[in-house]
């Protein structure tokens, strides 16, 4: 038997849970559409003043996205734990950490990228200055993907626990407040027109970070759980 | 591994170690407490800006101290039962917890009481405050991963990757809270070469300090005993044990 290359490995692997993902395209939307309601339900509390909005504008987003990125993680490793996959894929003769990434990335196309996305519509709902989307579009950019390799470790601490779901929140969240403060100063420095690359810089070091030692942690989490 | 400490790594020998210490320690940190307190409540000068009320930090400092400490302990011991599988650092590990969190709330608690006349206010989303928040959810979240494994090797192993991640989180909570906004005063004590806090102050502090810590160790030696019987139920020892056989 020929054997593969990592990277055809990684490819194929990504393939698939893609169009498991697109098949489930219901799925796909749960938190999108949660992430919709939430930041509908703040000019509901606060009253619509574009003036009021445009303050907290930036913070609704972040913290509606993180809510929203934690309620999906869930969907990572779940279908795969029920079915035994999970099992096949460490047990390959690939090394698993490639494996593992192709499935985080797998999860941030279809879970963090569609978020980016929505979340410039509603910037202009909650009526966010001009000068502050790109820049807020750039922490989405580099923050979601450090959601889903940080949440990647603790849903693979508790895949297939029971109540995961509401556990795994509790586990994520205090991890992500970094990013969330780094972010929304990120922005709120671009509203008043002064440099964010110092927010960037330290967003993009917590990604490369994120990127270097969460897939260990997961594989070793995954082993233990399936152990 | 650990040399002349190797032996100390088997249950059984642990379990009678802490079984031995326990007392020692106990007492030890209670004399300091006694003494401490005196020098912290009695002997240390009211302060000329604060009054009395500063008296608060012989609680309060030791007590934010020991939080960090703890978790460190606990994310130590962790790795070191994952990676050379030392049955006895889960059972450690396990044990800091919910004392970690105890500190943690108890330094929360006392700077908000201490806050009340100080600041004029309970709670202020001050930088270390809100770190110090976050540890606890840190503490709690650990807990929580604790209680939903059933399996007691996989919930020490499933939680030390957990601690691991949440130590190297740490200082990264900490600074960016730190940059996101402070109120909170200054380090005094960690300046070493010219501490701002007077000798008849600091000298309680640190007798404090020292008790807190002996305290920990006491209470570790306790709940650790607990851990491992629970976790060697199964052991011959163990059973000797509960019939009043081995235990001499």
């Amino acid at each position: 038997m020929q054997r593969l290359s990592s990277l055809a490995v990684f490819s194929c692997l990504l393939k698939r849970e893609l169009l498991l993902g697109l098949r489930h395209r219901s799925e796909l939307l749960h938190p999108l559409l949660f992430f919709l309601i939430v930041v509908t339900m703040f000019p509901l509390a606060l009253g619509p003043e574009p003036e009021q909005l445009r303050q907290i504008a930036v913070a609704v987003i972040w913290v509606a996205a993180v809510l929203a990125s934690s309620l999906s993680l869930d969907m990572m490793f779940r279908s795969d734990f029920e079915d035994g996959s999970l099992e096949q894929i460490l047990l390959s003769a690939q090394p698993a950490n490639v494996l593992v990434m192709a499935k985080v990335l797998a999860h941030w196309l279809l879970s963090g990228a569609p978020l980016i996305v929505s979340a410039l519509t509603l910037s202009y709902f909650l009526y966010l200055p001009q000068s502050a989307t790109v820049p807020m579009l750039a922490t989405l950019l580099l923050g979601t993907p450090i959601f889903s390799l940080i949440g990647s470790v603790a849903t693979a601490l508790t895949v297939g626990l029971r109540g995961g779901g509401m556990l795994l929140a509790l586990l994520i969240l205090p991890l992500y407040m970094p990013l969330l403060i780094f972010a929304v100063s990120a922005v709120n420095n671009a509203v008043q027109g002064l440099s964010i690359k110092a927010e960037l810089y330290f967003l993009s070091a917590l990604l490369v970070l994120a990127l270097t030692l969460t897939p260990f942690a997961t594989t070793a989490s995954l082993r233990i759980r399936l152990s | 591994m650990f040399g002349p400490l190797d032996k100390y790594a088997a249950p059984e020998r642990f379990y009678l170690l802490c079984k031995s210490m326990g007392p020692w320690l106990s007492a030890i940190s209670l004399l300091l407490f006694l003494v401490g307190l005196y020098g912290g409540l009695v002997y240390a000068p009211s302060d000329y800006q604060q009054g009395d009320s500063f008296r608060i930090i012989y609680v309060h400092v030791p007590s934010a101290w020991m939080s960090m400490f703890v978790y460190v302990v606990m994310a130590v011991s962790g790795a070191m039962g994952l990676i050379w599988k030392v049955k006895i650092s889960d059972a450690i590990a396990r044990s800091c917890a919910p004392l970690g969190a105890a500190f943690t709330f108890l330094a929360l608690a006392t700077g908000s009481i201490w806050g009340k006349p100080m600041w004029g206010t309970w709670w202020v989303w001050d930088a270390r405050l809100t770190s110090e928040l976050i540890l606890l959810f840190l503490y709690f979240g650990y807990m929580a991963l604790q209680a939903a494994i059933e399996d007691r090797r996989m919930a020490a192993r499933a939680g030390a990757i957990l601690a691991l991640a949440g130590l190297i989180n740490i200082p990264i909570i900490h600074y960016s809270v730190e940059w996101w906004s402070t109120l909170h005063q200054g380090p005094t004590v960690s300046k070493m070469d010219a501490p701002s806090i007077h000798t008849s102050m600091l000298i309680p502090l640190l007798i404090m300090f020292l008790a807190f810590k002996l305290y920990f160790f006491a209470v570790l030696c306790m709940r650790a005993r607990c851990e491992i019987i629970e976790q060697e139920k199964n052991s011959r020892w163990v059973k000797q044990l509960a019939r009043g056989g081995v235990d001499s």
